[in-house]
């Protein structure tokens, strides 16, 4: 679920403080595309150019209208992020020419844009810290080119006028570990508006850092080197530690950075050159004519503001008053909806004595590995949150213990089958009978009296050696607390 | 009375009375524009086969439906010709330019549609300057179109191959654009009706763009009462035009007209800034005639002014290109029209702008780029939409104090053809008296107000206020129930190619 990689960057001993700004777009998970009626299709399963009408294609004569559904989405976008909603907003033309873009500009917004001035606070290890946001913007896609060798080149239109929200943070970040944290927290609020899936590797999100570096204490920026290409978070916050670091050595060795876009290699884990920008590009941005200002009613604004849904933020503070959660496990939980709508759902069926917290370590922990494994989705999680919570209270109840609770799981995630009928099957509810247990550890002093002679001889950590041994024996059933007493209780006697 | 001679109201009433069939009305455009065209050159395709089809299935509707033809639609089987920047499903669109070569619209813009829905029949596309940008029709790469009234002068452009092809009775009214007067100066130099409706009344969808903000469809006829028959018809919000206007229409009555002094109190305002120097002196006294026979018509008139107007071309030029720039950056080879190779995308588009492009298109993309270009935005552009502002608060200011404006649409009649060849300036002051609407975005409408000593139509135009088209419609009409100007036509049978 997240990445464990951890980047050492920017030490304190090295002179130079990254700066870090973000762009991201996010395509919009509306029906039909930003200025016509063709379809959202998804680019790895439909036929290309299937999803094409001649205002999409760029053809002649053809005009834009606005896809009222796009301006919704983005503007509850903005509303989560805490941003003015401007309540006139003008699209612009940004001017370019390649083969992907059909009409030789693409439609964006410029000096009015949708929303400014919004906010995401981040979790750090070292605590709160705010991201500022200077603009969320509506614009198009553009179509796919896939290059079949030097001189050849096909151009899919299926994406082109897809819509796109771009989101610009100021450059607040400082640490690679803070761009993911950023990243990945927007993501879960888009997925909790529902207006974009979240799939990085698709392309549905895509994130683009900017870097650059300056003198610690310094005020002013240094070069900006973009970096683009990246589909996970692993390769976000790697690819941006990587580039500081880069960045980092030259200006050490008395080089300057280049003003450049980077790409992320993953397979060579390192970042490497796409583009060389001679100067600003120069997009001769300016209001398009076919296009009215996007005049939104205040009252329209404030219904959307007060229909939005929890989010993730309020979520996790919510976790942690009601559950009893630690914030770092309920920022876990809540990152994505339906993990944290699973938790909701087997926390009503846990047994009354049971805390809550255990329910989030199970799920946080031993699910979210299982789920790894599998490569399964948040979605499809496959043991019904009652079942998880049956287990769980089995365990918390000492009926079983956690080695065996973790196996039955295991079997659960496999074939979906419930959790007491698991145990009851393979017998491994957990035994306390005190007999039994000296019984089992009686026998196995008695099969190793070289251990039990060297730990009284004062080599203590032979005991959970033994302590193993005996576990064994019983084949994970006793209760370890039982086993670990009667142990210290016989080769004490003895 | 030939057919050819028949306005289009005269057509549809024949035609709704059975006096003619829609196939002999297509067979009689076929039949002139093959005979005549080849002097005129207003065609850069007919539809030929397609229309007497069309003709034929109007035929059987109009004669079913005879006794209540009342519920027909109100064109059927009208012939009418389009410019060819307007695109019609099947029917190749250039644009007059070699870089939309072979191109075939899958489609049919909101206009075109709205008369073949109302039963008209689109014979062919007419010629034009290269993508609008000129007032000559010389700017086609197609070649030019002739004056029919004059064939050694131009007809006037943009939309000069409709204007000659009414003018010469081709077809009995076409279809234009006008971003800077390229309905009403054709219009003016064929001595026909013109009009360029407010910006937004007509839908845009389907017109291949010049200046967005700028670009209105309007109808070239021989009438006043033709002009307001084609314009009921066009006007009208469209879903596929988010620029286009959800007003309701007032249409003019026209029966009106014909009372005495139908004109009273109706308040005409002559700018003083529309008559300086460099305005043929026939066309200045052509425009003040005309003033009097409307004051005769009961209307007051009273000078006015439009402080503005001598920036209105500079403005034009700026805006118009800008827009022109980036509504021209789909003319890359990639998608459709020819493509020239090239070693890699860039290189494939910019030879085949290069090449594909004519001169005064490839000016306009320069001077538009550089306009919007860092550094220059401001100067230009964004000062030239601050002129704007300023030019439309003139004409606001004037349609307080009166209802209509009366101008000359262009300094002089029909010059020869190649009189601007090498100085592209002296051809952009053809416009100067029509710019000023399109900025604006108000109204306008030309028409017929006698020849020169040359024989040259002269003619005048009115302004109004945004959406009182009625205004200039009916000024126009009770015009032309007292003078006949608009009912002469060019002497074309058996002449030649006068240079
Ligand atoms: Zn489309």
């Amino acid at each position: 679920m997240q990445s464990s990689a951890r980047f050492c960057v920017m030490g304190e001993k090295m002179s130079y403080e990254a700066v870090i700004g973000l762009e991201i777009h996010a395509e919009l998970a509306t029906r039909s595309k930003m200025f016509c009626a063709c379809p959202v299709v998804d680019p790895q399963e439909a036929a290309p150019n299937t999803a094409v009408c001649p205002v999409c294609a760029g053809m002649p004569g053809t005009l834009p209208v606005v896809n009222a559904a796009a301006v919704e989405y983005g503007v509850r976008v903005a509303l989560a992020l805490g941003c003015e909603v401007n309540p006139r907003s003008l699209f612009a033309r940004k001017n370019y020419f390649y083969p992907d873009l059909p009409k030789g500009y693409q439609i964006s917004q410029y000096e009015q844009p949708l929303a400014r001035n919004g906010r995401l606070v981040i979790h750090t290890a070292a605590g709160e810290k705010t991201i500022r946001i200077r603009r969320v913007h509506l614009e198009e896609d553009t179509g796919k080119l896939t290059h079949l060798g030097p001189d050849r080149s096909l151009v899919d239109l299926n994406r082109a006028g897809v819509p796109l929200l771009e989101i610009v943070t100021e450059p607040d970040f400082r640490a690679a570990e803070e761009v993911r944290l950023y990243a990945q927290a927007l993501r879960a609020i888009l997925r909790y508006l529902g207006v974009n899936s979240g799939d990085l590797q698709k392309g549905a999100l895509r994130i683009e850092p900017n870097i650059s570096l300056r003198p610690m204490g310094s005020q002013t920026f240094g070069t900006k080197v973009e970096i683009k290409n990246l589909n996970s978070f692993r390769a976000l916050e790697r690819a941006v530690a990587y580039e500081i670091e880069r960045q980092a050595q030259r200006l050490e060795a008395g080089e300057a950075v280049q003003q450049v876009t980077m790409g992320w290699d993953e397979d060579r884990q390192v970042t490497v050159l796409q583009r060389v920008k001679e100067g600003e590009d120069d997009y001769r941005y300016f209001p398009e004519p076919d296009l009215p200002p996007l005049v939104l009613e205040a009252a329209w604004i404030e219904g959307l503001r007060a229909s939005l849904p929890e989010l993730p933020e309020g979520r996790a503070r919510r976790f942690v008053e009601q559950y009893g959660l630690t914030a770092y496990t309920a920022g876990v939980l809540v990152e994505e909806k339906a993990v944290a709508d699973y938790f909701e759902e087997a926390a009503c069926h846990l047994s009354a004595s049971v805390a809550p917290r255990a329910l989030a370590n199970w799920i946080s922990v031993d699910l979210f590995g299982l789920m790894n494994q599998a490569g399964v989705s948040a979605e499809q999680i496959p043991v019904p949150a009652a079942e998880l919570a049956e287990l769980v209270s089995l365990v918390e109840a000492g009926r079983i213990n956690p080695g065996s609770g973790r196996e039955v799981l295991a079997e659960m995630f496999r074939n979906g089958r419930g959790a007491a009928e698991i145990v009851r099957q393979r017998g491994l509810e957990q035994v306390s009978d005190a007999d039994f247990i000296a019984r089992l550890v009686s026998e196995t002093l008695a099969e190793h009296p070289a251990e039990a002679a060297s730990f009284r001889a004062g080599k203590v950590t032979v005991l959970n050696w033994l302590f193993g041994q005996v576990m064994r024996k019983s084949q994970g059933r006793a209760n370890p607390q039982i086993v670990r007493q009667e142990l210290e209780k016989q080769l004490g006697n003895q | 009375m030939e057919v050819f001679e028949l306005t289009l109201a005269d057509l549809r009433r024949a035609l709704r009375r059975g006096d003619l069939s829609a196939g002999e009305a297509t067979r009689a455009c076929l039949e002139r524009i093959a005979r005549l065209d080849p002097l005129l050159h207003a065609f850069l395709y007919v539809a030929a086969e397609r229309a007497l089809a069309e003709a034929e299935r109007a035929d059987r509707r109009l004669r079913a439906a005879r006794r209540s033809a009342d519920d027909l639609p109100p064109l059927l089987g009208v012939p009418m010709a389009v410019k060819d920047v307007l695109v019609v499903e099947g029917m190749p669109c250039t644009a007059g330019s070699k870089i939309l070569e072979g191109f075939l619209p899958p489609f049919t813009a909101t206009a075109v549609r709205r008369l073949q829905e109302a039963g008209a029949i689109v014979i062919g596309k007419t010629n034009t300057d290269e993508f609008a940008m000129g007032s000559s029709t010389e700017n086609s790469a197609y070649g030019p179109t002739r004056n029919p009234w004059a064939l050694d002068r131009v007809p006037g452009g943009s939309s000069g191959g409709s204007a000659a092809a009414v003018a010469a009775r081709l077809v009995p009214a076409a279809l234009g654009s006008d971003t800077g007067g390229s309905v009403r100066q054709p219009a003016a130099f064929c001595g026909l009706t013109g009009l360029k409706p407010t910006y937004g009344r007509v839908s845009r969808y389907g017109l291949i763009a010049y200046g967005s903000s700028l670009d209105c469809v309007g109808p070239l006829a021989r009438t006043a009462e033709d002009a307001a028959l084609l314009f009921a018809l066009l006007a009208g919000r469209d879903p596929l035009d988010s620029t286009s206007a959800d007003l309701p229409l007032t249409l003019p009555d026209l029966e009106a007209a014909s009372t005495s002094r139908p004109l009273r109190g109706l308040r005409i305002g002559v700018p003083d800034e529309y008559f300086v120097a460099g305005i043929q002196p026939e066309v200045e006294a052509g425009v003040r005639a005309a003033v009097e026979a409307l004051a005769g018509l009961g209307a007051e008139v009273c000078p006015i002014r439009l402080p503005h107007t001598e920036y209105a071309l500079p403005v034009y030029y700026i805006l118009a290109p800008a827009e022109a720039s980036a509504n021209l950056a789909r003319y890359d080879g990639i998608r459709y029209g020819p493509r020239l190779a090239g070693a890699s995308p860039q290189e494939v588009m910019a030879r085949t702008r290069g090449q594909r492009f004519g001169a005064e298109v490839e000016r306009r993309i320069m001077l538009g780029t550089y306009a919007l270009s860092r550094g220059y935005y401001e100067a230009y552009y964004a000062q030239a939409q601050k002129v704007r502002t300023l030019i439309r608060r003139d004409f606001e200011a004037a349609f307080e104090r009166v209802d209509l404006i009366a101008a000359p649409v262009a300094p002089t009649t029909a010059f020869p053809l190649g009189a601007h060849r090498d100085d592209p300036l002296s051809m952009y002051l053809e416009d100067i008296y029509t710019l000023p609407a399109n900025l604006a975005g108000v109204p306008g409408l030309a028409f017929p107000v006698g020849f020169d000593d040359q024989g040259l139509p002269l003619s005048m135009q009115l302004m109004a206020a945004p959406f009182r088209e009625d205004l200039l419609l009916l000024a126009a009409h009770a015009y032309q129930q007292v003078a006949d100007w608009h009912r002469r036509a060019p002497r074309l049978e058996g002449g030649a190619p006068q240079n």
